[in-house]
């Protein structure tokens, strides 16, 4: 069952998906508006051979800065960074970017759980994480950890999923949390402060 | 999940404790991926309390030395970032070939992947044995390892691609024999390898090279420490020498920046 949980304020936005995810991302980007007041952090699973493929497919579809994560870098509100392939991303207290090229995580480098994970114990309730299509089971345990310190998790309807484990699993285990179908994230994103 | 297990305090707490009772500086490290690492191993080694945690790791020598290999990340691979091992082979070893002898610095070697993947490049330019790799890292058990030069066999698939793509135009197999689960890999190569501890936070220069390469071991620093570190490699650098970076890396924000060409693309600086 879907609730309703409005985070009353948003500081960062994390966005997680495997296969499947980069049709909705391409379907989200060119409709967020253009003064989003948080960063928002992309984190793909793909090849570590795809270098800045995704970055660049992403710049083209909105006016938001958007640029490959560099280590040490401080978030600012309406930048996308883009998780590096073949890197974890995590934040730091002081709001700024650590990348770890440490032991894979569910078989995923970048994980989306590290990102979610470390991105909850800073932002904690002003956290906003979505967790997109995708056919293993990353995100579920992070979005738990989210769920912890008092973010709001949004899942994607696993029946408007290319890859629908991913969001299945956590639609099962991660409560409470809010179901959206691809074509309503842009708006819900425009709406979040 | 376990994360908020331990909190920021008690980090600092162990922190403190390492310092104190065992030398080992890591006050100045990237704090979430220090964090991340801590957590794990608490759960990994399942302790139920912070306190027989923070005991252990104080007083247990034996398990110290398990704090300090898991602590720090030890993942490596050979031949990783093929193009920028093209750049070695194209750029940078011809251009040293020209010395009499070479020496080299492999700063946070892990388990060795990458020294023996330099000395594969330096064995098919004909330079392997006027050169000389120090490879170094703070954690004497991985030194062990990479002394040994064998590697999990369920890698090498993945090693021979890096390897092709780099540009290595031999059959990647004659340089290692497979026993086991393990490929060992020739001793030709390690032969010009000298493995030695040493701590890039706390310890000095300890002779000057041509090139130091040190990839993806200043990303779990802090910017204060990755300038330290940087000064540290700039002392330690002869001129026109090379200091290589891992992919996300960069001298860019370093004061002393300027005094260095970037080459081509790749995280690889030359001294001017």
């Amino acid at each position: 069952m879907a609730q309703t949980i409005d985070p009353a304020k948003c500081s960062a936005l994390v966005i997680g998906g495997s296969a499947g995810s980069l049709d909705v991302l391409l379907e989200i980007f060119p409709s967020l508006k253009a003064e989003i007041a948080f960063p928002i952090i992309v984190v793909i699973h793909r090849k570590a051979s795809n270098e800045s493929l995704l970055t660049d497919l992403l710049k083209s579809r909105t006016s938001l800065q958007v640029s490959e994560a560099d280590e040490k870098v401080f978030l600012k509100p309406g930048n996308v960074y883009v998780a590096p392939a073949d890197y974890h991303l995590l934040i730091e207290d002081d709001q700024s970017i650590s990348l770890d090229y440490s032991e894979k995580v569910n078989y995923s480098r970048p994980s989306i759980d590290v990102t979610f994970q470390s991105a909850a114990e800073v932002f904690r309730a002003e956290l906003v994480c979505i967790l997109l299509s995708g056919s293993n089971a990353d995100g579920m345990e992070g979005l738990k950890n989210v769920n912890n310190f008092g973010g709001c998790v949004v899942i994607q309807n696993p029946s408007t999923a290319i890859m629908p484990y991913m969001p299945q699993q956590a639609v099962l285990n991660v409560k409470p949390h809010i179901t959206l179908n691809s074509y309503d994230m842009a708006g819900f994103i425009n709406k979040l402060n | 999940m376990i994360s908020d297990v331990i909190d920021n305090e008690q980090v600092a707490i162990l922190l403190n404790d390492v310092l104190e009772a065992h030398g080992y500086d890591f006050l100045e490290y990237s704090h979430a991926s220090i964090k991340r690492r801590i957590t794990r191993l608490y759960a990994l080694d399942n302790f139920v309390s912070f306190a027989e945690f923070r005991y252990t790791i104080k007083s247990d020598k034996q398990y110290f030395k398990r704090f300090l290999e898991e602590i720090t990340v030890n993942v490596t691979e050979m031949f990783r970032d093929p193009s920028f091992y093209r750049a070695l082979r194209n750029d940078v070893f011809p251009a040293l070939g020209t010395y009499p002898f070479i020496r080299i610095w492999v700063a946070g070697c892990s388990t060795g992947e990458e020294a023996y993947s330099l000395a594969i490049l330096l064995k098919e330019l004909n330079l392997l044995n006027k050169s000389l790799i120090y490879a170094t890292d703070i954690n004497p058990s991985v030194l062990e390892k990479a002394k040994n030069g064998m590697f999990p066999l369920n890698y090498l698939k993945q090693y021979s691609e890096n390897y092709l793509q780099s540009g290595g135009t031999k059959e990647f197999s004659s340089y290692y024999t497979a026993s086991y689960s393990l490929a060992k890999f020739d001793e030709s190569l390690n032969k010009k390898m000298i493995f030695s501890t040493h701590n890039l936070v706390s310890d000095h220069s300890f002779n000057e090279f041509q090139l130091i390469l040190c990839r993806n071991v200043l990303i779990y620093f802090d910017k204060d420490l990755q300038h330290k570190v940087f000064n540290l490699f700039d002392n330690s650098i002869e001129k026109l020498g090379y200091l290589a970076l891992g992919s996300k890396e960069s001298l860019e924000f370093w004061a002393k920046s300027k005094e260095y060409k970037r080459i081509k693309l790749e995280k690889i600086w030359r001294k001017l």
